[in-house]
């Protein structure tokens, strides 16, 4: 028979467990957010440039500022990046400055909820501004709308063909200035032998970046953001000319025999082992060009033509392909005063670090160069000092569902399994 | 027994750690779904109540379209082939090699305990057609064809996932029918041999009809996992290319987790679960009619 008294002392122990189990599961949950005591980064492990240049600078520069609040970098895995942070600002547990969002509306929803720190108006009230170049800035600005800047540029790269010199050569081509030279090369080269163009058709977004560009040159610059705003569709003939142009380089077989099952890493090492003549990439490619491990074509047999003008469009060969990588943002919870003195450390001297240590050209002002550069690298960063707008790529201003859409689909492009208007279809019907 | 099981409170301390741990991972977040099937947004954004329009955006989605499109030929293909050569190998185990099966079946079963991930990436490799080329595709160079990119055509694709999830499977399904077929009574087969029946009759009018129920649950286990296929696709096309190899799983999970509609991507989900249990319902009706019709 058990007591009253015994049933009793039972029940609160159940009830007792239930709680510890309780209390043990939601501590699960728990975790990730940043300490005062702290200066927290969450970067992907496939990119060690930040970390590294954060290490560097709290070493050296930013020793006062680590002292307040030492570092405390982390990586995640990079492939489901954005769903990763999604969930991190849910929970309200972002990290004091992280990689940004990948996708630039998911960025928008963390502006638009008042996760992100505003670099414009912070800039203002401590007196930071200038160190940001203007085509750096201005292209964060296009990228996330609004008008102020939310990122810091700590890439900035420029987009085109870079194409081996020896094999145009080879076949008496120069490098082309409009559409139809490009395709008149392609047409030569692929008869004599030589695969035109070098190509990650499964990654898809090389591919796309082709039909954004040929938009922008052909419906000038702020084609793509008419349809993102509406006011036009990826369905309308001329939009479809700019896919069926690229589509026509696929059918045509120029982007090799299987280049829907190329990644990026296969197509880079088939550019810089002669596999190809025009290899359209962003100037990070520069560090694998520059290594000569890697690069087995001569870093001097490579020349970089900026994407070709298209014959009677409304735009011009000199705005420039431009994009940021992914940049960092500082959260608006975590700031504060240490944080405020890393920000100030980071915007000074960033650019010069990620330069010296890393070969990064990056959007801050650089104040003390390499003595001896690369002639590719300083080409590089002469066009970015000359260009005078640059131009943003074809998914930036869609939803993430029409850039899965529009990156899963690029490789039929090359494939030449997807005609122009079936691809622009997808993709519109995903952005609606 | 009888007393204890009569005591509320022992029911309640015997069920209770297990219905409460069931109830946190799986009923609240079964509910919790459900309810943002009639929502839109995210954790970051907020939800909002939309009614119905997730379900309506669902059946004008041409990309869902395609997903349950591609769904339902790859459980209708992928479980009749289970099943077939499932049945076929548990026949040969049982009638042919008899005693001296157990090697085969530990062989052909191996595939089962792999990893998912290690097949595909297996798979990949023999079909790749860059940036080296594959066996098969060095075997069909040898022949005289032409190098074939296999994951970039989505029917080629669709047939190297039915053909790698056959490879795997087919060991266990050849394991559960075996089970069945070995259970049948050796003087039922012996007196139906005495009678004449040999071969496809044997099997036709003695075997198939005594193992009828273990062939359905086969058929139930598989068209349930298949329709709920993830991993496999994942590993070996991602989907790709294109959208072309795409199931609902995979579409919910971008939807949910890559687009941050959780709305939408419990939709999917909802839908994803109506369609496992309308087939469930079928098989189960088709089944019990037919056996109406035999004991006429």
């Amino acid at each position: 028979m058990i007591t009253a008294r015994r049933a009793r002392r039972r029940n609160l122990s159940i009830v007792a467990a239930v709680g510890v189990g309780v209390i043990a599961l939601t501590g699960c949950s728990g975790g990730g957010a940043s300490s005062s005591k702290e200066f927290t980064y969450l970067g992907q492990t496939q990119n060690t440039a930040i970390s590294g240049t954060l290490d560097i600078l709290a070493k050296d520069q930013c020793a006062a500022a680590e002292k307040a609040a030492p570092l405390k970098a982390d990586a995640i895995d990079g492939t489901t990046w954005d769903q990763q942070l999604q969930l991190l600002a849910g929970q309200d547990a972002l990290s004091d400055m992280s990689m940004a969002g990948g996708t630039p509306s998911l960025m928008q929803e963390f502006i638009d909820s008042g996760k992100v720190l505003n670099l414009s108006e912070t800039f203002e009230k401590e007196g930071l501004e200038g160190r940001v170049l203007p085509a750096a800035e201005s292209t964060i600005k296009a990228l996330y709308g609004g008008g102020d800047l939310y990122a810091l540029p700590t890439e900035f790269n420029i987009e085109g063909f870079w194409y081996n010199k020896q094999l145009l050569a080879d076949n008496g081509i120069e490098a082309p200035v409009t559409w139809d030279d490009l395709v008149d090369a392609a047409a030569t080269l692929d008869a004599n032998g030589v695969q035109p163009f070098v190509a990650a058709g499964k990654d898809g977004w090389p591919i796309t970046r082709l039909v954004g560009d040929y938009i922008a040159r052909d419906l000038g610059p702020d084609a793509l953001q008419k349809v993102a705003d509406g006011d036009a569709s990826l369905t309308d003939p001329e939009y479809v000319a700019a896919a069926d142009a690229v589509a026509e380089l696929g059918t045509e077989g120029y982007f090799g025999p299987a280049a829907g099952s190329i990644d990026y890493n296969t197509a880079l090492n088939q550019f810089l082992t002669g596999g190809g003549a025009f290899f359209y990439m962003g100037s990070w490619a520069l560090a694998a060009f520059n290594d000569p491990e890697q690069n087995k074509i001569g870093v001097d047999n490579i020349g970089f033509a900026p994407f070709p003008a298209v014959e009677g469009g409304a735009g011009s060969i000199d705005q420039v392909p431009a994009n940021v990588g992914i940049p960092v943002m500082f959260t608006e919870k975590g700031y504060d005063d240490d944080v405020a003195q890393w920000l100030d450390c980071v915007t000074a001297n960033y650019g010069d670090v990620a330069l010296n240590e890393f070969g990064q050209v990056t959007g801050f002002v650089v104040n003390n160069p390499p003595a001896d550069q690369p002639a590719l690298t300083q080409e590089v960063q002469d066009i970015i000092a000359d260009a005078p707008s640059s131009v943003l790529w074809f998914e930036a201003a869609f939803t993430p569902e029409a850039t899965s859409v529009s990156q899963k689909n690029g490789g039929g492009l090359a494939s030449g399994t997807l005609t122009g208007e079936a691809f622009m279809k997808l993709v519109q019907d995903a952005n609606n | 027994m009888e007393r204890l099981l009569g005591n509320p409170r022992a029911v309640l301390v015997l069920l209770g750690p297990a219905l409460l741990v069931y109830s946190l991972v799986m009923l609240i977040p079964i509910v919790w779904s459900l309810v943002y099937t009639v929502y839109e947004g995210n954790a970051v954004s907020g939800f909002e109540f939309v009614g119905i329009d997730n379900f309506v955006r669902f059946f004008n989605d041409p990309t869902a379209l395609e997903a349950v499109g591609f769904t339902i030929r790859y459980a209708l293909i992928l479980t009749v082939l289970q099943v077939v050569v499932g049945y076929a190998l548990a026949l040969l185990y049982v009638f042919y090699l008899k005693k001296a099966s157990s090697l085969v079946r530990t062989l052909v079963f191996f595939p089962v305990i792999l990893p998912t991930v290690a097949v595909a990436l297996l798979f990949r490799r023999f079909f790749e057609a860059a940036p080296t080329e594959g066996p098969i595709n060095s075997i069909m160079e040898f022949v005289g064809l032409s190098t074939f990119d296999w994951f970039g055509q989505p029917d080629a694709s669709f047939w190297v996932i039915i053909m790698m999830d056959l490879w795997r499977s087919m060991g266990f399904y050849a394991v559960l029918l075996y089970a069945g077929v070995v259970e049948i009574p050796e003087d039922i087969i012996e007196s139906a041999r005495i009678d004449g029946a040999a071969g496809w009759r044997l099997v036709r009018h003695i075997i198939l009809p005594l193992s009828l129920p273990v062939l359905l649950s086969a058929t139930i286990f598989s068209i349930n996992g298949t329709l709920k296929v993830f991993d496999s696709v994942v590993a070996l096309t991602n989907g790709g290319p294109g959208t072309s190899t795409t199931p609902l799983t995979v579409y919910m999970f971008q939807t949910s987790f890559s687009f941050g509609q959780y709305g939408y991507g419990s939709t999917v989900a909802l839908m994803l679960t109506v369609m496992c249990l309308l087939v469930t319902i079928f098989i189960f009706r088709a089944s019990r009619r037919d056996l109406t019709r035999n004991e006429k």
